[in-house]
């Protein structure tokens, strides 16, 4: 392991370097779910009868997991206020909380997908279905992923190290939640 | 800037004075200039393997049905994996890695003035996820059915049924080698965007950060918001191979057209993404060696920053023929002209530069002269095929394939060869030899030309792509002689490769020593000691006073003045 050059030190564009890799991050992923959620939306306006298939789906669990999500978020930005003055126990329990959403989140969703399988919805029944897997597994993908570096990062603050991770980690759940917000729209609400 | 240079540094460099084994000093480091090396190599390697590929199937274009020395007969199948493989390797597996995480890697530290990138173990990372990728590449030309035969796009259904292209296991290798590479590059796209941006020299204003380095910032920019949808694509593509689902699938609702949108929307900034630093390196090489200051520097960004957003507005003029409506065409068409303005403005920049220069005809030089050319040569060529009446008739001929080889060969190769030679004192101290290098360039300017130029023709006449054995179409066999003669002409542009081998390596080790700035030029990676050692800059990171190209600046004695002199 080398020491931290003093490259990662310095802030010529005005802001810190960590962040700015975050915000880069981010802007790399918002092109890859474009190209899901994209493709998704001319396929849907080509064919009136996914709506049958979309009808399926179950408004209310998405529902459900939209607010799951959106209050892990919160918990997320008080643990960025904690965090900035500088109490990484708070911080870390209420990344603890974040990380219970993301769990609760998870769950509702194995157990929103096992219904749907069992009653025949699977990944091949027809294009629409395909779209829903795809798409709700990247971001499922994102979910688990994020929950596992906030578990990380949130073990380091209790300790104290590297708070200043909690807003990095913050910034990538809101992109998370943010994608979720496009999500649950186009595949539950609308029918 | 709140840092203090001399003492920070000395902390820097106790942690880094202890010995380190072969192993964890070039296989394991984090510094950035040996994981440039590591990408340079493994992109050379990758390039005599591509450059191999390109010499069988050649071979069998030119004398069908004959034994290849080195490969044996080459089937059909072998010849679809072939020409699949080259392609791919050549782009993703040798430009890529070549001219942007080689050549990134190296010089965005040295010419911002830091110590490293801001994430070494991240930039570490990066190089053994795309070292992974190219494995992973290879070995599916090891797995039952062979490695994929369908071309470098991929076009479903052929990559996504296996029936069709008969290689379940290599198309779908295939597909998760290009998306692993993807990741590796994201990885380090996002090291040098953050990097330039956030770790220049105490100083450097945005107007004085060396050409190269913007060129190579904005094409990791331009490949990071193109790559998105195709690696959705790509996930989508493993699914259709292996769930079964139907994205691509005409029969069950899916749309093969959707992969083409998906992928050249992707493809085509991608042409940009390896044009971009190739040019960079050329603006670098013909300021030095015109000793003159580069000519409107900021026409050059803005053409950059053009090309760019155009760049995103173009990737339908790849379906003309595929089927989409006529009237997306004719917008597709006006986009695609539309790009080679700014592109023409670098070039008129460029040629503005040299005119009333001081020329010095180094073998670096000497091939960012031959970019000019050559570029200038396939960029004409493309206007007839963005021209959507036209490409109707030239579509998947080889006059496309001789477009591209001369819009890639300047950039991948000619242009690579410039900044290696460019660079060479800074990476080894030594010298490069200089009569060899010329011998070099002319041995494969010419065969270059002498090979790809006929192809114009073949194409005009009507010769198809992707065709193994023209002997069965009497219309395109009578022109076997023009064949014979591009294949000779590789075999001489192959044969000379060994001269830059030898005086690569033989340079190396045996080379005149170079000192730190053997060319007199202006950048920061000049006043580095060749080679740099850890941290770049042991007399402390330097400060940047004035812009990169202040070349016979009529005040001064001396005809260059280095950014880190103080006035």
């Amino acid at each position: 392991m080398s020491a931290r050059p003093i490259a990662n030190t310095r802030t010529a564009a005005g802001m810190p370097t960590g962040k700015l890799a975050v915000w880069w991050l981010i802007a790399s992923e918002i092109v890859i779910f474009g190209g899901v959620l994209g493709s998704y939306i001319m396929h849907r306006l080509a064919h009136d009868d996914w709506a049958v298939q979309a009808a399926y789906t179950n408004t209310w669990i998405g529902a459900f997991n939209t607010l799951v999500l959106l209050t892990s978020s919160l918990s997320a930005v008080l643990a960025h206020q904690a965090a900035e003055s500088g109490d990484g126990k708070k911080a870390a329990r209420l990344l603890y909380a974040t990380c219970a959403g993301a769990v609760t989140f998870m769950i509702v969703k194995a157990f929103e997908w096992t219904t749907e399988i069992t009653h025949g919805f699977t990944i091949t029944s027809s294009t629409f279905w395909s779209f829903y897997y795809t798409a709700a597994g990247i971001h499922a993908a994102h979910v688990l992923v994020g929950a596992i570096i906030m578990l990380i990062v949130a073990s380091a603050a209790k300790k104290g190290r590297d708070l200043h991770h909690v807003e990095l980690i913050g910034l990538y759940w809101h992109f998370v939640d943010v994608v979720w917000i496009f999500l649950f729209p186009l595949l539950y609400i609308a029918k | 800037m709140a840092e203090s240079i001399p003492a920070s540094h000395g902390d820097h460099e106790v942690g880094h004075h202890e010995e380190q084994g072969f192993v964890s000093k070039y296989l394991l480091s984090t510094d950035h200039k040996v994981i440039a090396m590591q990408y340079m190599f493994t992109g050379m390697a990758m390039a005599v393997i591509g450059g191999f590929f390109a010499y069988a199937f050649r071979m069998q274009l030119a004398f069908p049905g004959m034994d290849v020395p080195g490969w044996g007969l080459v089937t059909p199948n072998d010849y679809n994996a072939l020409v699949t493989n080259h392609g791919a390797i050549m782009i993703f597996w040798v430009a890529m890695p070549v001219l942007i995480a080689a050549f990134g890697n190296y010089l965005i530290p040295l010419m911002v003035g830091c110590d490293d990138m801001v994430f070494p173990r991240l930039n570490r990372l990066s190089y053994q996820i795309f070292l992974l990728s190219a494995i992973v590449l290879m070995a599916s030309f090891f797995v039952y059915g062979g490695a994929f035969g369908g071309a470098w796009t991929m076009y479903p259904p052929l990559s996504a049924k296996a029936e069709y292209s008969l290689t379940q296991l290599g198309s779908t290798i295939f597909v998760l080698a290009v998306a692993l590479e993807f990741v590796a590059f994201l990885m380090g796209g996002i090291n040098f965007i953050t990097t330039a941006m956030n770790s220049r020299a105490p100083g450097m204003k945005l107007y004085d950060v060396p050409m190269v380095v913007w060129m190579i910032v904005v094409a990791s920019i331009l490949f990071m918001a193109s790559v998105g949808p195709l690696i959705a694509g790509a996930i989508m593509l493993l699914f259709d191979q292996n769930l079964g689902t139907a994205f691509f699938d005409p029969d069950r609702a899916g749309d093969p057209i959707l992969w083409q949108h998906l992928f050249w929307f992707f493809g085509h900034p991608e042409v940009y993404v390896v044009l971009l630093p190739a040019t960079g390196i050329v603006a670098e090489v013909i300021t030095t060696f015109s000793r003159k200051k580069l000519l409107a520097y900021r026409t050059i960004l803005y053409t950059v920053f053009g090309t760019g957003v155009l760049s995103f507005t173009v990737w339908a003029h790849h379906q003309f023929v595929a089927g989409i409506d006529p009237r997306m065409a004719h917008v597709f068409t006006v986009t695609t002209l539309l790009i080679s303005v700014p592109i023409a403005e670098m070039m008129f920049v460029y040629i503005g530069t040299l005119y009333g220069g001081s020329i010095q005809y180094t073998t670096p030089m000497l091939w960012a002269l031959g970019f000019l050319v050559t570029f200038l040569i396939g960029g004409v060529t493309g206007i007839f095929l963005g021209a959507s009446g036209a490409d109707i008739y030239f579509h998947d001929t080889y006059f496309v394939l001789a477009h591209f080889h001369y819009t890639f060969f300047p950039i991948a190769i000619i242009g690579t060869f410039a900044g290696v030679t460019y660079w060479f004192p800074k990476m080894f101290g030594r010298m490069m030899n200089e009569t060899l290098g010329k011998i070099h360039f002319w041995g494969t300017f010419i065969p270059f030309n002498a090979i790809f130029l006929p192809l114009f023709y073949l194409g005009v006449a009507g010769q198809h792509r992707r065709i193994y054995d023209y002997s069965a179409f009497p219309e395109l066999a009578q022109y076997q002689d023009i064949r014979v003669f591009a294949t000779s002409a590789l075999l001489v542009m192959l044969a000379f490769q060994v001269v830059f081998l030898w005086n690569f390596f033989h340079s190396m080790f045996r080379g005149e020593k170079a000192g730190a700035n053997p060319w007199k030029a202006n950048s920061l990676e000049w006043a580095a000691p060749s080679p740099p050692p850890h941290g770049n800059f042991p007399d402390g990171l330097p400060e940047c006073h004035r812009g990169p190209y202040e070349f016979s600046h009529p005040d001064r004695e001396e005809d260059y003045w280095p950014q880190n002199q103080p006035a």
